[in-house]
């Protein structure tokens, strides 16, 4: 049922298998569960798995509920305008506003559905029987840096001209000159490289780990509880710990979605004012 | 039950097919954001903000229209009063000339009486003064006879006596008091 399917499989065959046997962690399988169905468009093949469906009804189902929130807009809100509202204006003016700046506000429709993609998305890691985020499949969150690596990149030639955007990243202003030699080669990393590939890594990174975690305390609970020896006794703390992980991970979510989100007005930012 | 691929996939190298389904699906929430969910957000912003101005606006236009009529009813009120001091004005002028007026009246009327008064006091004693003057002559004559023990029978004689006398008199009168001739005659007749 669950993507843990195999590795509680596992677990159960190894209670039976004998002593010797012991806990088998969940692995790397995790995340490539089995493939439903499998298909070959112009040479590039699709493998649909439990988590593309995932992703789909998290993305649908978060379209879904943005769409009912404005479906009937009135001045004043009602309780589901209002949660619709909330979110939005979160990432509207907390972050297309205040982060990207005054020219920002034409930003905040595209900061908003990154947000609420992710959220979605990251929100699935710790619903019943989904319980995997597409997050951790590093596809998703490269999809989204490479957007957005493309765009601030865009962005900071379309507002400040392509000589003035790249010289001002190549040579940094009120740098002494002999330091261009440091510096010019770390703002090309830093702008070209490293932004984008932290943006997709803390994003996978985290939702990764998280479902590791989650995983192994679950998995660990049940593989307790099924000994017969002495070891049932930790059960219910491994079974503690999958609960408080839980928690933690539910924090994660909402982190992570906010912290993408920001990352990403400070880039579009110093893309549209010349702050060197 | 675990697929072969999994055991030895990178997860740091994800498939070509699984990131094409990410830009479909992100593709996908920027279109419906960018088309329904976005426009109708500022939409219902807009409109917030307008029937909050709108209110603030309105409420300022009732203060500008009570302030309005307060000061029409201050410069009524003013001109009101302007008004009834005018008129009060005009009534004490009017009620002063009324006054003048009737004074005048009043002083012509007096003046018409003393003179009438003066007038028939005049003709009462130019009436006595000619009765005396007939009769004083008489009485003197006839007391000049009696005392004389004559008759002075030259009444032409006598008659300009009498009136030498009076004349006399009058002249004396007009000699003491300088005032109308009347006072003078009716002097002269008592003494």
């Amino acid at each position: 049922m669950t993507s843990s399917a195999p590795a509680l499989v596992d677990v159960l065959a190894a209670e039976g298998g004998g002593e010797g046997d012991g806990f088998q962690a969940p692995g790397l399988g995790e995340f490539y569960p089995e493939v439903l169905v499998s298909f070959s468009v112009l040479g590039v093949d699709f493998e649909i798995t439990r988590i593309t469906l995932i992703l789909w009804i998290a993305t649908l189902a978060m379209l879904a509920f943005l769409v009912a929130t404005v479906r009937k807009p009135s001045i004043v809100p009602g309780k589901l305008q209002f949660v619709g509202e909330t979110g939005y204006s979160l990432v509207r003016d907390g972050i297309a506003r205040d982060v990207v700046g005054p020219k920002g506000l034409p930003f905040a429709p595209f900061l908003v559905s990154l947000f609420f993609f992710i959220l979605a998305n990251n929100m699935m890691s710790i619903i019943p029987f989904a319980q995997i985020s597409p997050m951790s499949k590093f596809a998703f969150p490269l999809v989204l840096a490479a957007i957005c690596w493309v765009m601030y990149i865009w962005i900071g030639i379309r507002e400040q001209g392509a000589g003035r955007y790249f010289k001002d990243i190549l040579f940094l202003p009120g740098v002494p000159k002999p330091m261009y030699i440091l510096v010019t080669p770390i703002e090309i990393l830093q702008n070209f490289i490293v932004r984008p590939f932290t943006l997709a890594v803390r994003l996978f990174a985290n939702m990764f780990a998280g479902h590791m975690l989650l995983v192994v305390f679950s998995l660990g609970a049940v593989y307790l509880f099924s000994r017969d020896n002495f070891s049932f006794v930790f059960g219910p703390i491994s079974a503690l710990m999958a609960i408080v992980m839980t928690f933690f991970e539910l924090l994660v979510i909402f982190l992570q979605a906010y912290v993408f989100t920001v990352l990403m007005g400070t880039y579009l930012n110093g893309s549209i004012e010349a702050e060197h | 039950m675990r697929t072969l691929a999994a055991e030895s996939a990178n997860p740091l190298l994800p498939p070509v097919g699984e990131i094409i389904i990410g830009l479909i699906a992100f593709g996908l929430v920027l279109l419906v954001i960018f088309k329904f969910v976005a426009p109708r957000f500022e939409q219902v912003f807009v409109a917030r903000r307008e029937a909050i101005e709108g209110g603030i606006e309105r409420a300022e236009q009732m203060q500008a229209e009570a302030k309005a009529a307060l000061e029409r009813y201050q410069a009524q009120l003013a001109e009101a009063r302007n008004e009834a001091a005018q008129i009060r004005d005009q009534a004490r002028a009017e009620g002063q000339q009324i006054l003048e007026e009737l004074r005048a009246q009043a002083q012509e009327e007096s003046a018409r009486i003393v003179a009438r008064g003066q007038e028939q006091i005049a003709a009462a004693r130019q009436q006595v003064v000619n009765e005396l003057r007939g009769q004083i002559g008489a009485l003197a004559v006839d007391l000049a006879g009696r005392v004389v023990g004559e008759s002075l029978a030259d009444d032409a004689r006598r008659s300009g006596t009498v009136d030498r006398f009076l004349d006399e008199l009058d002249g004396m009168a007009a000699g003491v008091s300088p005032d109308g001739r009347s006072g003078t005659t009716l002097a002269g007749g008592t003494r």
